[in-house]
């Protein structure tokens, strides 16, 4: 069970590093409230929390991109890598070392946000697991992600790619914010050739029983991982070699 | 069956030739030196006697393997940097790695609690790693190299970094693992290798200068002194 210990070894690298932790889980909360308290002084409908959720719930798994690649990034950099490539771990058993213990935290984090929502007034329904299920495919790209930044960036780099560009396009180009085709254009063309507003929709679409509008938005997110989890395992495959 | 055996083993960087057809046997339950002063190519040829990077000429066989798969379970790697996992306490550096060799939980449970006496860490087990001091972190790597009980350990300069009771305690536990594992060792302690070493090889600019007993090499530099004849043989003295 090398690739267990391997897993559990990254888990507790991830949970220990407090800083990294409390930023990802506070600071999609903290827009939260304060998009809700905005929301509670105008009379329009600008984040109602039906519509707000999903977005804030793919927004903070934007982090969990952030928690694989400074993990896989810092690895890369210490010897510790000389120690694993030396020893009897395969390919296979990095990759899904890196992976698995990401997944319960992504989930653990959505459920977080479901709950931070609820607690600020959204309305209990059971297709709030729904809602959760259908994010999963997000989960996995976002960790894809995760996993292709550490393999191929340092942990500066890491930071600006994944702590800044990516959390910031998860948060412009999902819908979350404001409505994408208000701005329409070249904008809302990118916006939907990206998995993020597709994730969204989903998950808003799951949470308003809407169940048939949840599916076309979904493959695009499940297509969008399963590419990005194929190139994560070639590029780590191929840089392990060097 | 030997440990070691490379023939016209080669890795270069570019045009840096880093080690040069080299051809070494070492035999099973040796304790052998790889000496040579900085840059002289010890490293690499650990590196790539243990996969951490692909030759670039020649070929090699350890234990009799020669796919680096097979070999893997058998060997483990002290790297000249210090290798821990920073956020793990110690005991959990040591389970980790019985882990990653295959090992089950009792099983990592019981060879970590013996390494933790053997290596006297039992005081800082429930520490960081990352907040132990540069000499306890050396020995904890040590440690980690040890404890999947392997039947070829590769030695990268180990007591680099450790003030002289921690050194001579090192060597101590060294020496208690002559005959029972083959140890490949780099130091610039010559005195030590000298000491310990059933045999020594002297490497210099990627190439292999001379291989034999410390009093072999001393009889073929023609010197009483056992750091003249390691100076004489890296071509030193006057020459540089
Ligand atoms: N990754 C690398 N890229 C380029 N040159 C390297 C690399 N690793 C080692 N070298 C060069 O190879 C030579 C041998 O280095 P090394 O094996 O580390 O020597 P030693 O361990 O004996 O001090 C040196 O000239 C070093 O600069
Ligand atoms: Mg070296």
């Amino acid at each position: 069970m090398k690739m267990c210990a391997f897993a559990s070894r990254n888990t507790k690298e991830i949970l220990r590093d407090r800083l990294n932790v409390i930023f990802g889980l506070g600071f999609p909360l903290i827009v939260l409230l304060l998009l809700t308290i905005i929301q509670s002084n105008v009379p329009q409908e600008l984040f109602p929390l039906r519509k707000l959720t999903p977005g804030i719930a793919v927004f903070g798994l934007s982090f969990v991109s952030l928690f694989s690649a400074t993990v896989i990034s810092r690895d890369r950099s210490s010897s510790l890598m000389l120690r694993l490539y030396s020893s009897p771990m395969r390919p296979a058993d990095y990759i899904l070392g890196y992976t698995l213990p990401l997944l319960p935290m992504s989930i653990a984090q959505t459920l977080i946000c479901f709950a931070a929502a609820l607690a600020l007034g959204l309305e209990w329904s059971v297709n709030i697991l729904l809602s959760i299920a259908v994010l999963v495919p997000a989960m996995l790209l976002f960790i894809a992600v995760g996993l292709i930044c550490g393999t191929l960036l340092n942990d500066k780099q890491v930071g600006g790619i994944c702590g800044a560009l990516l959390t910031n396009l998860t948060a412009w180009l999902s819908d979350t914010w404001f409505d994408v085709s208000l701005v329409g254009g070249a904008f809302e063309k990118i916006a939907n050739a990206l998995p993020f507003i597709h994730a969204v929709k989903a998950g808003r679409a799951a949470y308003n029983g809407e169940f048939s509008s949840i599916m076309p938005e979904l493959w695009w997110v499940i297509v969008y991982a399963a590419v990005f989890m194929l190139l994560a395992a070639v590029i780590f495959k191929k840089k392990m070699k060097t | 069956m030997k440990a070691i055996e490379t023939r016209k083993l080669s890795k270069s960087y570019g045009d840096i030739c880093a080690v040069k057809e080299l051809d070494l046997v070492v035999n099973e339950g040796e304790l052998f030196a790889l000496l040579g002063v900085n840059g002289a190519g010890k490293t690499t040829t650990i590196k790539m006697l243990s996969g951490l990077t692909e030759p670039t000429g020649g070929e090699f066989s350890v234990l009799g393997r020669s796919k680096m798969e097979d070999i893997k379970p058998l060997i483990n790697v002290s790297p000249q940097e210090t290798a821990i996992a920073p956020n793990l306490t110690v005991r959990e550096n040591l389970e980790f790695i019985c882990g990653i060799y295959g090992f089950d939980r009792a099983e990592s449970k019981a060879r970590a609690a013996a390494m933790l006496r053997e290596f006297s860490m039992e005081e800082v087990a429930r520490q960081k790693a990352k907040t132990l001091s540069g000499g306890w972190q050396r020995r904890l790597s040590i440690a980690m190299a040890l404890i999947s009980e392997p039947k070829l350990l590769f030695l990268d300069e180990p007591t680099l970094g450790l003030d002289v009771i921690a050194r001579r305690e090192l060597w101590h536990i060294i020496e208690g693992l002559k005959g029972r594992v083959t140890v490949i060792l780099t130091t610039h302690y010559l005195e030590e290798a000298e000491a310990l070493s059933d045999r020594l090889a002297v490497m210099a600019k990627g190439r292999l200068i001379a291989v034999g007993t410390a009093s072999e090499l001393m009889a073929k530099a023609g010197c009483d002194k056992f750091e003249d004849a390691f100076v004489a043989l890296c071509g030193g003295g006057a020459a540089v």
